[in-house]
């Protein structure tokens, strides 16, 4: 099956994806053996989440940690095979075309995934011959989008672990962005980044779909960055999508107009996205 | 054909990366290679002590115990090499990046092979020219073209085990890298590396023949201690041809289905 380009750039329907983890309220049964065995309870991450997303988006998935962002982008990413539903990069099936997607897609995770001992260059050069870009022309992609991010030359061939949190993240996105893919899957791209790199991060992301005709899924707990950077939100609670729309759209509905998307949050969840943290973290970590 | 070629250049990726991170880490590599060097050393002078006043009986047991030496060594990094691809990527945090790009796990695992072969001779040849020198040993009886021929072969069978033992990081972050270890000690347990496999006793010496270290060390030891010809270790060489032929695509079976089940359970994603 070839990419079709007139099909959604992502379609999922009904995703659902339970991981079994340690339950820690109950022994494994009576008796001696008892004591050492765990008991084991599933944990439903993504619970029959269904969208859609448009070739030149901008959507983000808003929610807090532990809310089933990642395993939502794991899917998409072919890292993690869903229970139950399906989904669909540009018509490519993601478990069975699995080849074509991971062709089509790329990914910046919260986490800056890097051979921390290499350079900046050396991870990149091992990034351009995984995705067969001529490492010449990958190292001149890779100086013009770490330029624009505003990264200093000078720092491409210190090995990646002298460079600061936000430095990484740009070689992160520059990695992500230079093997030119038509969906870029950000999950929480700026997350632990200072002020400054943060927007710097922000600004290039708003500047990917006119530069790079890239559709951008990105997930944040970050409401003022959704509001700032997303063309579409939606709102993910315990594994399931509460909401979708523009941010306009989801204030009107939960009567917030003139309010933040922190508002609309409060109004459809019924806790505050700090709360939400502290309460799926106690569940255990399922995304 | 063109897809052929973008394989092999994407092999290279991890050919390239593996000596990138040996060239960071080059005091580590430093100290490792002293090491083997050290190792071999001290298993060669017990072939000194046990041959005692007989010059003749001291070549032997010294050749004896360093071909074992450098033989393991070379096929231990063989092994290593080729199960560290996951365990090295989960603990740098790279696994979720490699998996999720547009390589085959074949290109993936093949590259990773190649440099194993390539960082293996270069390793153990340093060990190898070290205990000659320091033993004032004499190859003017070795068939080295049978030797090596015998080492390319048993090769194959190594790295087939090599990719089934990288299955135990994958599936377990905290323990699978200490299971590939366990892995390793049996072979070198059953294959007489620093004796002869009739030593073992009755209940454990059938496990050697399942072991293609036993062979590879046999007809490696005829070659260079006998001066075998590639005709009189042929059966050995059958046996390891056959071997090889088996193990890498059941290491590369075994991989795919731990990868599978890897996705389905999430295990990915943990850094252990």
């Amino acid at each position: 099956m070839a990419i079709d380009f007139d099909a959604p750039a992502v379609r999922a329907t009904d995703l659902t994806k339970g991981f079994r983890v340690p339950d820690n309220e109950s022994r494994g049964g009576n008796g001696f053996l008892g004591r050492f065995r765990r008991r084991r309870k599933e944990i439903l991450a993504v619970d029959g989440v269904g969208f859609e997303v448009q070739r030149g988006e901008i959507f983000g998935i808003l929610g807090p940690n532990g809310s089933g962002k990642s395993t939502l982008i794991r899917i998409l990413s072919t890292l993690v095979f869903p229970d139950r539903g399906e989904a669909q990069v540009f018509g490519l099936h993601v478990e069975r075309d699995a080849m074509r997607v991971k062709r089509c897609i790329n990914r910046v995770s919260v986490d800056a995934a890097f051979f921390k001992k290499l350079s900046a260059w050396e991870n990149l050069s091992y990034a351009a011959r995984l995705y067969g870009v001529p490492v010449r022309e990958g190292r001149r992609r890779a100086r013009a989008i770490l330029a624009e991010m505003g990264f200093g030359e000078d720092r491409v061939d210190q090995p990646v672990e002298d460079l600061s949190r936000g430095m990484q993240q740009k070689v992160a996105v520059a990695r992500a962005l230079f093997t030119s893919p038509v969906l870029l899957l950000m999950d929480e791209p700026t997350t632990g980044l200072d002020p400054v790199s943060k927007r710097q991060v922000q600004d290039y992301v708003m500047g990917i779909r006119e530069r790079h005709e890239a559709t951008v899924l990105l997930t944040t707990h970050d409401m003022d960055e959704a509001e700032r950077v997303c063309n579409r939100v939606s709102i993910i609670h315990h594994g399931k999508f509460i909401a979708m729309g523009t941010v306009d759209e989801l204030k009107a509905r939960a009567g917030c107009v003139g309010g933040s998307l922190e508002d609309v949050f409060f109004k459809m969840t019924g806790m505050d996205l700090a709360h939400a943290d502290l309460e799926d973290e106690t569940e255990g970590d399922a995304s | 054909m063109n897809s052929v070629t973008a394989e092999i250049k994407a092999s290279v990726a991890f050919i390239e990366r593996n000596f990138n991170l040996a060239r960071r880490y080059a005091s580590w590599e430093l100290i490792f290679v002293v090491w083997n060097v050290v190792h071999a050393l001290t298993i060669g002078l017990i072939g000194v002590y046990m041959g005692g006043d007989d010059p003749a009986k001291v070549r032997e047991a010294v050749l004896f115990l360093i071909v074992g030496a450098v033989l393991w060594n070379f096929l231990r990094l063989l092994f290593f090499e080729v199960a560290d691809a996951v365990a090295w990527e989960r603990w740098e945090g790279t696994i979720e990046y490699t998996f999720m790009s547009p390589v085959y796990r074949l290109t993936h695992l093949a590259g990773q092979c190649v440099y194993a072969i390539i960082y293996g001779f270069l390793r153990s040849g340093v060990v190898l020219v070290s205990a000659v020198l320091f033993f004032d040993l004499s190859l003017s009886d070795a068939n080295l073209t049978t030797a090596t021929a015998v080492l390319a072969t048993a090769s194959l069978s190594f790295l087939g085990m090599g990719l089934m033992a990288a299955v135990f990081p994958l599936l377990s972050p905290e323990k699978g890298a200490r299971a590939t270890d366990i892995f390793g000690t049996l072979v070198l347990l059953i294959s007489g590396v620093y004796y002869e496999v009739s030593v073992l006793p009755d209940w454990l010496r059938p496990l050697s023949t399942f072991s293609p270290g036993t062979y590879a060390l046999r007809s490696i030891r005829t070659a260079l201690l006998d001066n075998a010809t590639i005709a009189d270790v042929q059966g050995d060489l059958m046996i390891l041809t056959v071997s090889g032929v088996i193990m890498v695509p059941l290491g590369l079976w075994i991989f795919h289905i731990a990868e599978v089940y890897a996705k389905r359970t999430g295990r990915l994603k943990r850094s252990g």
